[in-house]
């Protein structure tokens, strides 16, 4: 009897062993698990060799923030079909991508398991992840085995501030949006009083804290500042308190799950004349579903540019929709994060990671959220935010605020038509004219529509520098 | 303890046990690192600290039986001991044998301030009383970047020193006598040790009259206070012990993460390793342990699995992978509970009562 | 004052909606000595069935009290039926098991839950269509929904149809039998499983009309609802004492107040010191200490000294 007992504690080490077969068994096979790889390509009796490069994304799939978690996978998943399409080749190599779905339920702990998943996958970059609490710590992981990582929604600044060369970031960071949502509550909104409500994620206190730090500098009075938690529906205590306060402008840093709701209850409370303003978080259409009526009129902002208004901004938009239905949130950053590493494979002539990796840092690419280049940290270089407000049950597109590179690229080509125009207008009135004052006048003016009009064409050209020049000279025109 | 005596009593056995148990274990990185790969090393690496925290929390609801769900709380504060003395935060670099000591007599401190008020309740009330003390600890970190940063809020605290030894990182490979252990080897043997010590710990704390008196205390309080147990200060000393082995987790997790954040301590945490002791076997050491690791495992060999089986039965993803992974999970709950009311390895004093019971 | 007055409205709405999900909870567990901690997937469950018949019936041009009636029957019988279930896979079995052994059970039952949910209803949040009046009413300078006045109503008509079911019927009887010694209950000719099935029956519809309730007031439903809600109605069936009916209420009631009455006043209480952020804590703070006074909570009997 009591010899029988001795092995028993062998026999637990033994199942666990076991199991731990199992799970080996299964070892070679999770690449099956993206459905991309599921049919079977059709036989080309092509000779050329073939590489398929292994793209992971992480996000949460399960849990309270699986709907943009899977709105960022299929965000990727288009990218990858379409590049797919394309029929690619690097290297001399026709070119399969495949992508390696994984849940971390944002979760950091598991955020590491499946970084080291993705590793051992020998993968040759990875998006994500989706929250920055999971992205930093994996960051390491992915960087000490030489991983690019382009994340096209974790905001936390210090994401990309860890000197890790592999980080990437396609979206503008917190401080980037909190300031500028913070002036445009001030200037555009002439906010003389302000609430804030942030929901104690790193995202929303993030975004929250740099807003505050924009409207103080600004002059203006933060006149209560409350807080709630991602998961609560009930916001009536926090908003009494804060209509006894009477704020002009009520700022909200976190998601439309919340963000909705909140706005109804405002106007249920009666706090109906502040303005309700929230960042990218409260930037979807579910904003509007669950604010219903209220959602009317209220203010949010997003990085980059409007779809609609990026080259193959729309057709993205509307193929996205076609397949997996209305974008939640990141899916177009995260569209963009896999093409800008595919485009540094196509620059670098390679899909290993080293090779590929420093051209990553040099990418020029015009995405369908804006144009990407980063800085030295890995962040996206001069992020803009556009302001948006929900009219007719829509958000609708405002104006576009802060970063200079491609900020108001549109606006800046349509400008320098404007200036060609005028200036082919001012050369042949130049000619009609006698008086000297008009001569003179003219002269000027030609100059400086002639200067414009090459500027514009050169912006044609090479869209970033050419835009920027041919804003300052519409601005010198006027 | 049948288990434990019959190894004491018959040397043989004992000694040929464990120097088989000791040589699997030792190899066990090497083969699961080269034939699986480094996320199932990664992943048995915190198997290890699940196994160190749900032996932790076997002495509270074990050995003790007061239900707690807030253990987390200890392994935050150990967490957040080691991040706030061992990081560019405060911008302190303490050494390790200073603060995962250290982190353990603090959550030790933690786990009487909790014990202190809840002396006199028992079950549901004290479940409920210990799940809004895990919470408070962790709104707490989450906060506390205002007015004065301590805990840096939900942004967390990165760039944590990793474990360095004397004068060695865990970091990176280490060169040992011309072998070359890279950091997850590392990192596994640490926590492997640290793991048998807590073993060794709770195996001598069992057998002690601490021990027993815990297990009089969990059987019938009255008899135990009437047998003149001191129930207020053995209560207080298993919130203690069992909050610091928490603290130790914590603290090895803070630097084998290198960010902590206080996502990291939610109330679900708390209820998976409730369901490490629970499944295993309450109250029986090898039975925690067996619940631990497969509490870590089966979600991550779900994870691998889920969608190459239905590739395999029906050629294609019929249902999402990460859905049907949770779905298998709670399954799985579900049916070794039914078929193991006592756990997958109770205690034999506790088997024997069940059947008693039952018939 | 509008201010507190509204405060306090608030509080009563937030509070009545625990209570509602509390008398499930304090139900199962008055009768059986067990926390049927899925109960806050099975209100999920309820809320989520309810909405969506009220979508398909949205257009239908039945007035819309009719429609939410609809809807709630709907949840209200998959509700029993999931109910029904749950008790017959998860806990029944684990009758005489040890204590935590239905625990785990549970908890295994609401992951299955949440990601069934999950898979059915999609991972978007669903909005509750417009369709009722949207009524709003003045207090002293407060104001109030109809869906809240009705919130307000229905989980005090809850309670009392409760209380009088169980003290004043053939079934309460034996509820209350059962829950007394289950083993004599049974030899005096009551259907113990029976009984038990019934208790969580009327849980479970009790979740249905709570679901459907806090849906139509914050119009939004959600797979992952369940949890906070379920968490948070736990902590006030403790709080007025587990097992008592009017406990429930009044530690639904009580936990909802302090609530919005931290949040809203604790920031000034404490010189800005701690915010609306402390608010959990503030709550759980008075829970703990309730406790300590009273370690069966407010109303609770006292539990006997037995370990």
């Amino acid at each position: 009897m009591q010899f029988s007992r001795v092995p028993s504690i062998t026999l637990a080490v033994a199942a666990a062993l076991a199991l731990i077969g199992c799970g080996q068994k299964e070892e070679p096979k999770p690449q099956a698990a993206a459905p991309v790889a599921a049919p079977a390509p059709a036989p080309v009796p092509a000779p050329k060799p073939e590489v398929t490069v292994k793209l992971g994304h992480v996000a949460p799939l399960t849990g309270p923030q699986a709907h943009l978690g899977k709105d960022n996978e299929n965000g990727a998943r288009m990218a990858v079909d379409e590049l797919n399409a394309q029929n690619l080749e690097i290297g001399g190599a026709k070119v399969k991508f495949e992508l390696l779905a994984e849940d971390d339920q944002a979760d950091p702990k598991q955020g590491t398991i499946v970084a080291q998943k993705l590793v051992d996958a020998k993968v040759n970059g990875v998006i994500g992840h989706l929250n920055s609490g999971t992205t930093i710590p994996a960051s390491k992981i992915y960087f000490d085995a030489g991983i690019p990582q382009i994340s096209g929604s974790a905001t936390n600044p210090k994401y990309t501030q860890q000197g890790f060369k592999t980080a990437f970031r396609v979206m503008a960071n917190d401080v980037q949006q909190g300031k500028i949502l913070g002036e445009y509550a001030v200037k555009q909104l002439g906010a003389k009083s302000v609430a804030i409500i942030d929901d104690r994620s790193a995202y929303g206190q993030g975004l929250a804290d740099e807003f505050k730090k924009a409207v103080e500098a600004a002059g203006v009075k933060i006149v209560a500042n409350e807080f709630t938690n991602d998961k609560a529906t009930d916001f009536a205590a926090i908003l009494t308190k804060i209509k006894s306060k009477k704020p002009d402008v009520v700022f909200y840093g976190g998601m439309d799950a919340q963000g909705g709701p909140m706005a109804k209850q405002m106007k249920t409370l009666g706090l109906k004349n502040a303005k309700f303003l929230t960042g990218d978080g409260g930037c979807t259409p579910e904003f509007i579903k669950l604010g219903g009526e209220a959602a009317e009129g209220q203010y949010c902002s997003l990085p980059g540019v409007p779809l609609e208004s990026m080259p193959g901004g729309k057709a993205f938009g509307d193929k996205f929709t076609a397949k997996y239905g209305q974008i939640q949130l990141y899916a177009p950053y995260v569209y963009d994060a896999v093409m800008v590493a595919a485009d540094a494979m196509k620059r670098a002539n390679s899909v290993e990671p080293a090779t590929y990796l420093p051209e990553i840092g040099k990418t020029s690419y015009q995405g369908v959220t804006a144009r990407i280049m980063f800085d030295e940290l890995g962040d996206l270089k001069g992020g803009s935010v556009s302001m948006y407000q929900v009219k007719a049950g829509k958000w609708s597109y405002l104006e576009t605020l802060g970063g200079d590179v491609m900020a108001a690229a549109k606006d800046a080509v349509a400008e320098a038509k404007e200036a060609v125009v005028e200036a082919v207008k001012a050369t042949g009135e130049a000619a009609k004219a006698t008086g000297d004052a008009a001569k003179e006048m003219a002269k000027d003016a030609a100059k400086e529509g002639v200067k414009a009009g090459a500027e514009a064409v050169k912006g044609a050209a090479d869209a970033t520098r050419g835009a920027a020049e041919a804003t300052k000279a519409a601005v010198e025109k006027k | 303890m049948t288990l434990f005596e019959s190894l004491r009593h018959n040397r043989r056995a004992a000694i040929g046990a464990m120097l088989f148990l000791g040589i699997l274990l030792a190899v066990l990185p090497f083969t699961v690192g080269s034939m699986m790969g480094n996320s199932w090393l990664r992943i048995l690496d915190f198997a290890l600290l699940y196994i160190m925290l749900a032996l932790g929390l076997n002495i509270v609801v074990g050995f003790a039986g007061l239900l707690d769900l807030g253990y987390i709380a200890f392994y935050a504060v150990g967490a957040y001991f080691y991040a706030l003395l061992a990081s560019p935060h405060f911008g302190l670099h303490l050494p390790v044998w200073l603060i995962i000591p250290g982190g353990a007599m603090l959550a030790g401190l933690f786990g009487i301030i909790l014990g202190a008020p809840t002396l006199r309740l028992r079950g549901d009330y004290l479940a409920i009383v210990t799940l809004g003390f895990g919470e408070i600890v962790r709104i707490f970190m989450n906060n506390l970047n205002a007015p004065i940063n301590i805990t840096n809020g939900p942004q967390g605290i990165s760039g944590i020193d990793p474990i360095n030894m004397g004068g060695v990182t865990l970091a990176k490979p280490i060169e040992f006598v011309g072998i070359t252990i890279p950091s997850l080897h590392a990192y596994y043997y640490l926590f492997l040790g640290l793991a048998l010590l807590i073993v060794f710990v709770s195996i001598r704390l069992e057998d002690s009259r601490i021990g027993r008196a815990w297990v009089a205390i969990r059987e019938d309080e009255i008899a135990a206070k009437a047998c003149g147990i001191n129930t207020r200060n053995i209560k207080l000393l298993a919130f203690a012990m069992g909050a610091s082995f928490g603290g130790v987790a914590g603290g090895l997790f803070a630097g084998f993460q290198g960010f902590v954040s206080p996502e990291s301590f939610s109330l679900m945490e708390s209820v998976m390793v409730l369901c490490m002791v629970v499944l295993g076997g309450m109250g029986n050491i090898p039975g925690v342990i067996l619940g631990g690791i497969l509490l870590t495992l089966l979600p991550e060999a779900f994870r691998h699995g889920a969608g190459p089986v239905q590739m395999a039965l029906f050629g294609k993803i019929l249902l999402d992978p990460e859905a049907l992974r949770m779905l298998a999970f709670g399954l799985a709950l579900i049916v070794v509970m039914l078929y193991r009311p006592a756990g997958l390895w109770p205690s034999s004093t506790r088997r024997r009562e069940f059947k008693g019971e039952g018939a | 004052m509008d201010i507190f007055i509204q405060q306090i409205i608030n509080g009563l709405v937030l509070g009545s909606i625990y209570a509602l999900v509390a008398l499930g909870y304090t139900m199962v567990y008055g009768i059986m000595g067990l926390i049927n901690f899925a109960h806050g997937e099975v209100v999920m469950i309820g809320a989520l069935v309810a909405l969506s018949v009220i979508k398909l019936l949205a257009n239908s041009g039945l007035p819309g009290v009719v429609i939410v009636l609809i809807g709630l029957m709907a949840a209200a019988l998959v509700c029993m039926a999931v109910g029904f279930a749950i008790e017959r896979v998860a806990y029944r079995p684990l009758r005489k098991a040890p204590k935590l052994a239905p625990l785990i059970t549970a908890i295994g039952v609401s992951i299955v839950l949440q990601n069934l949910a999950m898979l059915i209803w999609g991972r978007n949040y669903h909005a509750f269509p417009p369709i009722l009046p949207n009524g709003e009413h003045e207090i002293l300078g407060a104001t109030i929904t109809s869906v809240q006045i009705a919130i307000i109503i229905i989980a005090a008509a809850m309670m009392g149809g409760l209380i009088l079911l169980i003290n004043r019927t053939r079934l309460g009887r034996a509820m209350r039998a059962t829950a007394e010694n289950p083993g004599i209950a049974q030899l005096m000719g009551v259907n113990i499983n029976q009984i038990i099935s019934l208790t969580f029956v009327i849980g479970s519809a009790l979740a249905a009309v709570a679901g459907l309730m806090v849906s139509a007031n914050y119009s939004i439903a959600h797979y992952y609802m369940g949890f906070v809600l379920g968490l948070k109605a736990f902590t006030a069936a403790v709080l007025g004492g587990i097992g008592n009916l009017a406990g429930a209420m009044l530690g639904g009631i009580l936990l909802g107040l302090i609530e919005s009455l931290g949040a809203g006043y604790i920031g000034d209480l404490t010189g800005g010191f701690f915010g609306s952020n402390y608010q959990d804590v503030f709550a759980f703070l008075v829970l703990i200490c309730v406790l300590v006074f009273r370690p069966s909570g407010l109303v609770g009997e006292k539990a006997a000294e037995r370990a």
